[in-house]
């Protein structure tokens, strides 16, 4: 059993139109070797599940995204994400606009195969309002409650990004918050992850296990990705790029600015990517951000 | 008094934020943004040790860390709390929250997505992030550095992201008991929500402002709470637990031009 594939590869499997859901939060641990590879794609139409960061603004940019269902997207130490901005203000996007909490749940609800997860969240509010698709229910119990009830979020595919992954597709978590990967995955008909290392097989201390947070059988492929984060972070390996997100931001005030970050950094490929960025050993010493 | 000591009104600010927390118990502390934290750790330190509160990022520390770049200071971890375990505390209903809002209005409903039309808004924010959920589960108060009828605006909020004290979004079997709103904390003077039916009451005002002022600046009508007087000033034990908290003094950059505590006469 060998799962490896290039990011290429991946991108072939996906379809125009379909839901796809992308690990990581914000700024952190984004699956981005592949989300540059969809850039460099015809793939189109997309419904882009996320905790949204530079993986939600440069598939916004590039005309990627059809709809979005996220409750944020954001930067982070850069509060608002550039393109998600731009792009939102046009009204160009459909959304489902969603609490942090319902999105989980909803990929919960998904990976679990029940149709909803009932959940007080969203209620009395325009989340309720501006997504009518979103139903309350009543408890069936004595408290006779209102809730709303959060449909599940199925997935077409999957994309995360690990620290460690082999070639069955175990996969290692190493950072300090595993975010919400594993529901990303388990919602998912196909998860595909990238790695920062790739192994032929893991053989691992009892301790070194805990940093595993989804099985094997969810994961359709595995592409090696050294940087495949950047210039999110990927604790504990390397930090955010500040100065690649300066360029990033800067790129949506200019005229032409998304064209000109797409031929500056995106359409050359992966290892012209890095040659851009001061090269992996640059990428991979990034310090990581201190609160 | 202590008409010597020199703050500045970001200072202020923290020390009344910092009282937003007292009598909670064991609940976790959030505070979101300079000000919000150094509020929340300086509650932690002065009065309320029982309080949880984390690195900002994933674990949970006794000893309230201070901001920025850390030199030779090694925190230490007494747990662990991952946003997985966020929510589940959030939906457990033990933590009290500050954020700052783009938006307020009379009800306390919060806007953090967008202003202007939904459809094609004037301006994107972050979106609703954590704002429903929070705001129907556990207890909430609010910072505003920027006191003005753009942030407390006249009607609704343009996107209703955290529930309030509105009746018309709220339909019957639905469990508002969870919600819990304290405080607002602006540049100009302390709020609560304790006014008949949760009217907006102001609490006290900044050193040099008066309520007309507040009121001019706020696009519904406020209350005057029995006993309006001026908002407390940090004490040099306070400041001294800002100051080593803060060691690169990011408080400073937090309201615009760094006004000190004090207004100058006029």
């Amino acid at each position: 059993m060998n799962k490896q594939m290039t990011a290429a590869d991946v991108v072939a499997r996906l379809r125009d139109g379909m839901t796809i859901g992308f690990g990581g939060w914000g700024p952190r641990r984004k699956p981005m070797a592949i989300v540059r590879e969809i850039l460099r794609s015809d793939l189109k139409d997309l419904t882009v599940v996320s905790y949204g960061g530079p993986d939600v603004g440069m598939l916004c940019a590039a005309g990627k995204v059809r709809k979005l269902i996220f409750g944020f997207a954001t930067l982070d130490a850069i509060p608002l994400e550039p393109w998600y901005r731009k792009v939102r203000e046009t009204g160009a996007l459909e959304l489902m606009e969603l609490d942090e909490g319902m999105w989980q749940w909803g990929l919960r609800a998904a990976g679990m195969r029940v149709p909803f997860l009932p959940t007080r969240c969203g209620l009395a509010t325009d989340v309720t309002r501006l997504n009518p698709e979103l139903k309350t229910i009543r408890s069936p119990y004595d408290d006779g409650e209102v809730l709303l009830a959060m449909p599940a979020l199925k997935l077409d595919a999957a994309l995360v990004h690990v620290n460690v992954a082999d070639r069955l597709g175990n996969t290692l978590i190493l950072g300090g918050d595993p975010y919400f990967d594993h529901l990303v995955a388990r919602a998912a008909d196909a998860c595909y992850v990238s790695a920062e290392r790739v192994e032929e097989r893991l053989a691992l201390a009892p301790e070194q296990a805990r940093f595993n947070t989804f099985e094997r059988y969810l994961v359709k492929g595995v592409v090696h990705a050294p940087g495949g984060a950047h210039p999110t972070t990927c604790a504990p390996d390397y930090g955010w790029d500040m100065s690649h997100f300066k360029r990033y931001v800067a790129s949506a005030a200019e005229e032409g600015g998304w064209q000109a970050y797409m031929d500056e950094f995106v359409s050359p490929g992966e290892a012209a990517y890095q040659a851009a960025n001061g090269g992996i050993e640059r990428m991979g010493a990034l310090p990581l951000p201190v609160f | 008094m202590s008409d010597k000591l020199e703050f500045s009104l970001a200072e202020l600010m923290i020390v009344a934020a910092s009282e937003a927390w007292r009598g909670d118990g064991e609940v976790l502390a959030s505070g979101i943004g300079v000000i919000p934290r150094l509020a929340a750790s300086l509650a932690k330190l002065s009065y309320a040790p029982e309080l949880l509160m984390t690195d900002s990022e994933c674990l949970l520390v006794e000893e309230p860390i201070p901001l920025g770049p850390r030199g030779d200071h090694v925190p230490k971890y007494s747990g662990y709390m991952s946003f997985e375990r966020v929510f589940e505390c959030v939906w457990g209903g033990r933590r009290h929250a500050m954020i700052g809002p783009t938006q307020i209005d009379r009800w306390g409903q919060t806007n953090l997505s967008v202003v202007g039309d939904y459809h094609k808004p004037k301006a994107a924010i972050l979106g609703v992030r954590g704002l429903p959920g929070n705001s129907i589960n556990h207890i909430n108060s609010f910072l505003v550095p920027n006191h003005s009828k753009r942030v407390f605006v006249e009607g609704e909020v343009d996107m209703v992201s955290g529930v309030g004290f509105n009746p018309a979004r709220w339909e019957p079997g639905m469990k508002q008991d969870f919600m819990d709103i304290r405080r607002i904390v602006t540049d100009l003077c302390v709020m609560d929500f304790e006014g008949p039916d949760h009217a907006i009451r102001v609490r006290s005002l900044h050193p040099g402002v008066g309520f007309d002022e507040v009121q001019g600046k706020t696009g519904f009508p406020l209350l005057q709470a029995p006993g309006l007087g001026e908002t407390p000033h940090p004490s040099a034990e306070q400041l001294a637990i800002i100051r080593r908290l803060d060691p690169h003094e990011l408080r400073s950059a937090q309201l615009k031009g760094n006004p000190p505590g004090i207004r100058a006469a006029a």
